[in-house]
């Protein structure tokens, strides 16, 4: 029974896939990611090493201030 | 420096000039067209680089004054993080003029012959080598208080030489680099009103995420030297 399910529902979302699919070769710049030459994939990927940068620095810059408060403690 | 707010505003403005340097209008050139976009990146690389160098003098002639040994820090940290500045915009450059200046019918060897002697690209790997002498002088005296004081004083032998090396040869000599008759990225020929409004608050953003970086550095630093003590 929970076999047939799962398989009604994967079969389901595979043809939701192709349907997709289809609709994208007939109109094929109506994504809002495949516009002006696909520019907005390449912002996309540089704000996310940005973002990747940054929550570094904060990560680090939490680490030190956790450790200057350590060590004014100690001495 | 333990207020975040600047912070905050490093990260607006740098967002701000990747996604306004990438999509908003710019004006068509010929030959460098949509790479002008590179203005908000590789330029800002030598501006903010130039403010940490300032900003390291600035607190190597403190030192020398007061002999604190917190402004030697800060002074070499930001020239060390002046200095990565410095080489990002050196390698941004050649990518940049390997698309604009290097003729594409000739062999790289002959394009790189031509380019190679610009004196604006000189000029600069001079500074960045004197730079570079500063970390291995400052390295290689052990002593803690003749190490501060001797590279606080050829620091500002380096910065004064900056002046000939980026700011003067390069404007007496000719150039493939733009603004040479005036100053780069600052020549209304160069740049407009519309790129004004991205690249400014790029070189703020740009500094500030040095400025934060060297903050970082300096209190790692001061917290080895007391644990040491």
């Amino acid at each position: 029974m929970r076999k047939s399910v799962l398989f009604l529902f994967i079969s389901l979302i595979t043809s939701i896939f192709s349907f997709a699919q289809q609709q994208t070769e007939a109109v094929s710049m109506a994504d809002t990611m495949r516009q002006n030459g696909k520019i907005y994939v390449v912002v996309a990927v540089i704000l996310a090493i940005f973002t990747g940068i940054i929550l570094y620095l904060i990560r680090l810059d939490r680490k030190i201030s956790r450790l200057e408060k350590e060590t004014h403690k100690n001495y | 420096m333990n207020k975040w707010w600047w912070k905050i505003v490093c990260i607006v403005l740098l967002t701000y000039a990747i996604i306004g340097g990438l999509l908003l209008d710019v004006p068509h050139k010929p030959i460098i067209q949509e790479s002008i976009r590179n203005l908000y990146f590789h330029v800002c690389m030598w501006f903010s680089m130039m403010i940490l160098f300032t900003i390291s003098v600035y607190h190597a002639v403190k030192y020398l004054r007061t002999n604190a040994i917190r402004s030697d820090i800060l002074s070499r940290q930001y020239a060390v993080i002046g200095i990565l500045f410095g080489v990002l915009g050196y390698c941004t450059g050649m990518i940049w003029a390997s698309f604009t200046w290097a003729d594409p019918n000739s062999s790289s060897a002959s394009s790189f012959s031509a380019i190679a002697k610009d004196p604006k690209l000189i000029g600069a790997a001079i500074a960045l080598l004197i730079y570079f002498a500063y970390l291995v002088l400052r390295d290689s005296i052990n002593d803690i208080d003749k190490k501060a004081r001797i590279s606080a004083v050829y620091n500002i032998f380096a910065f004064a030489f900056l002046f000939p090396s980026i700011w003067i040869i390069p404007r007496i000599l000719d150039s493939l680099h733009p603004g040479g008759q005036g100053n780069p990225a600052l020549n209304p020929k160069d740049i407009d009103a519309r790129m004004r409004l991205v690249f400014y608050p790029a070189v703020i953003g740009w500094t500030l995420l040095g400025v934060w970086i060297v903050s970082l550095k300096v209190r790692m630093n001061v917290l080895k030297e007391k644990t040491l003590l």
